[in-house]
């Protein structure tokens, strides 16, 4: 029984891991840069959630779409301003710029609301499933969140695969040079990918705070930075691949803080990353492309 | 040649405008010292900003309401208290920094540090300069090594060892299990001696469980655990803002203990947006409860409130600052300090008196030191029924 | 005159290095003089060797990101290494060693050393790839360095070393037993063996050093990496060698800002505000400032950047603040393609001398 209702939690952390994930692999595939805010962007989108619900009494599926819709317009500012410019430049470049975003974010939501942790009413009120005599408890975040990283990652494959914008992407981060040559709009296609992923890293941050109710200017940077760890293990880029990823570092996570040690778990997570990286770069998933001169 | 000439010209301007910055300090100094003839100087540390801040503040606005009322009623000796409180932003080398600035300033006594960590690096500066340091909440063990430095609170180990002497006596419960911060010095000081005392009463620890700063808010692995312990109480020597999410994923869990802890968790029912049913029945052991009905705790309440400070730093970090100044208070009088005494007279003289004097304060009353700089005063135990903190027997 | 010809002799390499050199001689004896006065406040002696430290850090940074042209994240957990390996040490050899001048050398190459072989370790997997990739490996190697000694007790008694990932009493030493690392509490009583002298001697080492390598063969290799990888793999320059020793040479130095840190204070512990992401941060944050690959911007900018929020603490709130936006703004005026060809042909020079120009012939006109 303890096996299982670990695991379950480890699935219910992977869920969440996925769904982050997802926004991380679409922007590197197709901007191709490591878009390092974005986990600051779902802290961004808890914020704004709770204090819509907490401190305005609104209604909370009404609070998450106002909150995906800004968090849609600060990704597109943070492309706009930030990120635009430097295309073209160097990677590293691009890096520090993101680097500067995320930090830059942190610090105005710790200007705003101050150090202290603010404790996030979830927003989801369905009762838990009781197993076995009650011995093992699916809580209704978890089974939410599975079902909308489902639907997110099903989503997302349609929508690239299927309609025109999706098309552009795909054809966007085949390249760049000849997507434009074919007359696909590249900076809006770009603009598009940040649109989509901020929107996820919305309801990322609304699912990630109901299940952990401590909401914080550093919410989002460890899970960000975990996600990242899952989608490059899932092969980056790939959106099936995000969702393994995700599910198997959650997996891993709580299994390892289980049955090794809770103080070595982040580092068993970080060294899948190295022993991924060594052993198959490209991930589970991912694409193996020949570099050209 | 031009060029290289630009070039050294842009150092040396650099040069110049940090020697420039260092010789402005330099004239603020000398300005500071002459003004000290009537007044003392009690310098504070803490963390003003960052993630402790909340600490840092408490001290600062219970400090200042002291020093408000002191001069009110004519001083120390007749002396105006001058206050000055810097940041060390809970970090060991800030807080030196802040030391000397405050030292530039003219301080001469010091209460603080706030924290553990940055206290263990200041004092070995107050050591060299003698100087009499006072820390309201700095709780570690090692803070009080040498003969200048005094505590107001409880050391770590000290708390452990009463609160698993509390679970114990009371009959509270007989199997425990423990969720502590393995990277925090104040969880972790408590869990290790909770632990000896805990066995040598009689108790049964059938879990012990920790996390780290970067995982304090996913416990999902942590309370299966503790959940299929058996445990009849789940001892959290641990702050407000982990617990806070702790309880909450417990609830969801179903995980039906008792729930015991330590002064961290004072401040829980404040985070906003917690739901207080969750902390329903919650102990806790701290020397301060905001709404305890004995009279000096209502008197400085109410002071509190009156002086506008914001009530979320209404804590017993507020409530450690503003005795820290009246202990001060207290050892200066009995010891005849006087404003034109050097740093380390003002030193010799409050170490003196320091294990004659008896405190009644906020948090304890007739608190009483060791010549070690522990202090000895009762620990209050406390519960939360109806959302509000009640004294226990 | 007479200096001109002589400087004909000089490369402009050479000559810019030397400015280096005598910015910080200046600046040391400018210091030293103010000392002598008795002019020195308590804050600035506090922050003298700080100073060096933030200053070695920048240059060993530098050499990663503007010489190696990849990003790390972890040059805090490095400095933690340095730290607590070289702290370890002098705490044991505290009463054994007894001089100060032989037992800080030996602490500084220790704590260099564990550093720069952990700077291999995660070196070699990583460096193989490209992309974004070190840039995350090392900000993760930095949080777990930190994790893991915040949780770890090692003491040493009679028997050997005990270690021990739960407390100090499960250690379960003799009692003539010595705890060197104290779970989150860290390491206690490490002799205060740094000095400004040893902190300017080691920031010139790190100078002659770093500016040498980058002038040298492996140095050359290195920035042909960084502007072409696939033409200087074409010629046969081999990737992961170079880039190896150019990162874990950043690594060695890192270690050795750390050891300054752990002797200069007295007590070490691994907190998130000292060997955390924050400080990886703010080290680029110096080193983007001062100029990526301008060594000496490095050494200006981090002690402006060290010295400037201790003077104006009423701005400390804001001070995050700004390093996230000199982070993006620099970024954007030196590396926007756009802003890029925008100066290069209208140059402030350029515009200066037009905008002369037009006044001139509105003059006349």
């Amino acid at each position: 029984m303890g096996f299982l209702n670990n695991f379950i939690n480890g699935i219910s952390l992977g869920s969440i891991y996925s769904v982050i994930a997802l926004g991380y692999t679409m922007v590197y595939g197709i901007a191709k840069m490591l878009n390092f805010a974005h986990g600051d962007v779902i802290m961004v989108g808890a914020y704004i959630v709770f204090v819509l619900t907490t401190g305005a009494g609104m209604n909370p599926y009404l609070a998450l779409l106002i909150s995906m819709v800004a968090c849609t317009l600060l990704g597109m500012t943070i492309e706009r301003f930030a990120y635009r410019p430097l295309r073209g430049a160097s990677p590293l470049a691009v890096l520090i710029t993101a680097i500067g975003v995320s930090y830059f974010l942190q610090n105005v939501a710790l200007l705003i609301f101050g150090t202290q942790v603010k404790s996030f009413k979830s927003i989801l009120e369905f009762p838990s499933i009781k197993l076995a005599g009650g011995k093992i408890i699916i809580s209704d975040e978890t089974i939410i969140t599975i079902v909308v990283s489902l639907i997110i990652m099903i989503g997302l494959t349609l929508f690239v695969n299927k309609t025109k914008p999706g098309r552009a992407m795909l054809a966007v981060s085949e390249d760049r040079g000849a997507a434009q040559l074919m007359g696909v709009n590249v900076n809006a296609t770009i603009a598009l990918t940040f649109a989509i992923g901020s929107g996820l890293a919305a309801v990322a941050g609304v699912l990630l705070c109901s299940t952990y109710p401590a909401l914080s200017s550093q919410t989002g940077a460890m899970p960000g930075i975990k996600a990242f760890v899952a989608a490059v293990l899932g092969g980056i880029g790939s959106i099936p691949g995000a969702l393994i990823g995700g599910l198997a570092i959650g997996v891993v996570e709580i299994l390892s803080k289980t049955y090794i040690s809770s103080q070595l778990a982040d580092a068993i997570v970080f060294a899948i990353l190295i022993i991924v990286l060594l052993v198959k770069p490209t991930g589970i998933l991912g694409k193996k492309y020949i570099e050209k001169v | 040649m031009k060029k290289s000439m630009r070039k050294i010209l842009a150092a040396v301007l650099a040069l110049t405008l940090i020697v420039g910055l260092f010789a402005a300090c330099g004239s603020k100094e000398d300005s500071g010292t002459q003004t000290g003839a009537e007044t003392i100087k009690i310098g504070a540390i803490g963390p003003l900003t960052g993630g402790a801040a909340v600490y840092g503040n408490a001290v600062k606005n219970g400090a200042q309401l002291a020093v408000d009322e002191i001069n009110k009623a004519g001083g120390i000796n007749g002396m105006k208290i001058e206050f000055r409180m810097e940041d060390d932003e809970h970090d060991a080398e800030k807080s030196v920094n802040a030391y000397n600035t405050l030292k530039d300033w003219g301080m001469q006594m010091l209460m603080g540090t706030v924290t553990t960590q940055p206290c263990l690096a200041v004092i070995n500066n107050t050591k060299a300069d003698n100087m009499y340091q006072l820390t309201p909440s700095a709780s570690g063990a090692d803070v009080i090594v040498n003969d200048n430095t005094f505590q107001v609170c409880f050391t770590d180990p000290n708390q452990g060892i009463a609160s698993a002497d509390y679970i114990a006596d009371n009959g509270i419960a007989r199997k425990v299990a423990v969720i502590y911060n393995s990277s925090d010095a104040y969880s972790s000081g408590i869990y290790n001696t909770f632990k000896s005392e805990a066995a040598a009463k009689g108790l049964e620890i059938v879990a012990t469980e920790a996390f780290t700063e970067d995982s304090k808010t996913d416990f999902s692995a942590q309370l299966t655990k503790v959940k299929s312990s058996g445990a009849e109480l789940l001892f959290l020597p641990i702050y407000a803002d982990a617990a806070s999410s702790l309880l909450s994923q417990a609830s969801k869990l179903g995980l039906n203990v008792k729930y015991f802890g330590c002064d961290g968790l004072d401040g829980i029912l404040d985070i906003e947006g917690f739901d207080g049913k969750l902390a329903e029945n919650v102990m806790l052991l701290t020397p301060f409860a905001a709404n305890a009905t004995d009279e000096t705790t209502q008197k400085f309440v109410s002071a509190f409130k009156a002086a506008g400070y914001e009530e979320s730093t209404l804590n017993q970090f507020a409530a450690d600052a503003y005795d820290a100044i009246y202990i001060m208070k207290a050892a200066a009088e009995k010891s005849g300090v006087k404003a034109g005494m050097s740093v380390s007279e003002i030193g010799d003289a409050m170490k003196g008196v320091m294990p004659q004097i008896t405190v009644d304060g906020v948090t304890g009353s007739g608190m009483k030191w060791l010549s070690t700089g522990e202090v000895s005063k009762t620990p209050k135990a406390v519960k939360i029924v109806n959302g509000e903190y009640q004294a226990m027997e | 005159m007479s200096s001109k010809p002589k400087s004909k002799l000089l490369k402009k390499d050479t000559r810019s290095d030397l400015i280096t050199y005598a910015m910080v001689l200046v600046a040391f004896a400018v210091v030293e003089i103010i000392q002598a006065t008795g002019s020195m406040t308590s804050l600035m002696r506090g922050l003298l060797v700080p100073l060096c430290m933030y200053s070695i850090l920048a240059v060993s940074l530098n050499l990663v990101v503007g010489i190696l042209g990849d990003l790390s994240l972890g040059h805090a957990g490095f400095m933690c290494v340095g730290a607590y390996a070289s702290s370890i040490f002098s705490v044991c050899t505290r009463e054994t060693i007894e001089n100060p001048w032989i037992r800080f050398p030996i602490a500084l190459l220790i704590g260099g050393i564990c550093a720069a072989i952990f700077g291999i370790l995660i070196g070699i997997p990583v460096l193989r790839l490209k992309g974004d990739y070190l840039a995350i490996v090392t900000l993760a190697f930095g949080e777990i360095i930190k994790n893991i000694l915040c949780s770890i007790y090692v003491g040493y008694d009679s028997k050997g070393i005990h270690m021990s990932f739960e407390s100090e009493s499960s250690l379960g030493m003799e009692m003539d037993g010595k705890l060197i690392i104290n779970g989150p509490l860290g390491i206690n009583g490490t002799p205060t063996d740094s000095n400004f002298i040893v902190g300017i001697v080691l920031l010139l080492i790190t100078l002659f050093v770093v500016l040498n390598f980058i002038h040298s063969r492996a140095g050359r290799a290195v920035m042909s990496l960084r502007d072409n990888r696939i033409a200087a793999e074409s010629v046969g320059i081999n990737v992961t060698k170079y880039k190896l020793i150019a990162f874990s040479l950043s690594a060695f130095f890192a270690g050795i800002a750390g050891v300054l840190y752990s002797h200069n204070l007295n007590v070490l512990a691994a907190t998130s505000k000292n060997f955390g992401y924050n400080m990886s941060i703010m080290i680029l944050v110096f080193v983007v400032l001062g100029g990526i690959g301008n060594i000496r911007g490095s050494i200006i900018a981090a002690c402006v950047l060290t010295a400037l929020p201790e003077v104006l603490r009423d701005l400390k709130d804001y001070r995050m603040l700004m390093y996230a936006i000199v982070l993006i703004v620099m970024m954007i005026i030196t590396s926007s393609p756009k802003l890029v060809s925008f100066r290069e042909k209208y140059g402030l020079r350029q515009f200066i001398k037009t905008k002369m120009a037009n006044r001139w012939t509105k003059e006349v006109q």
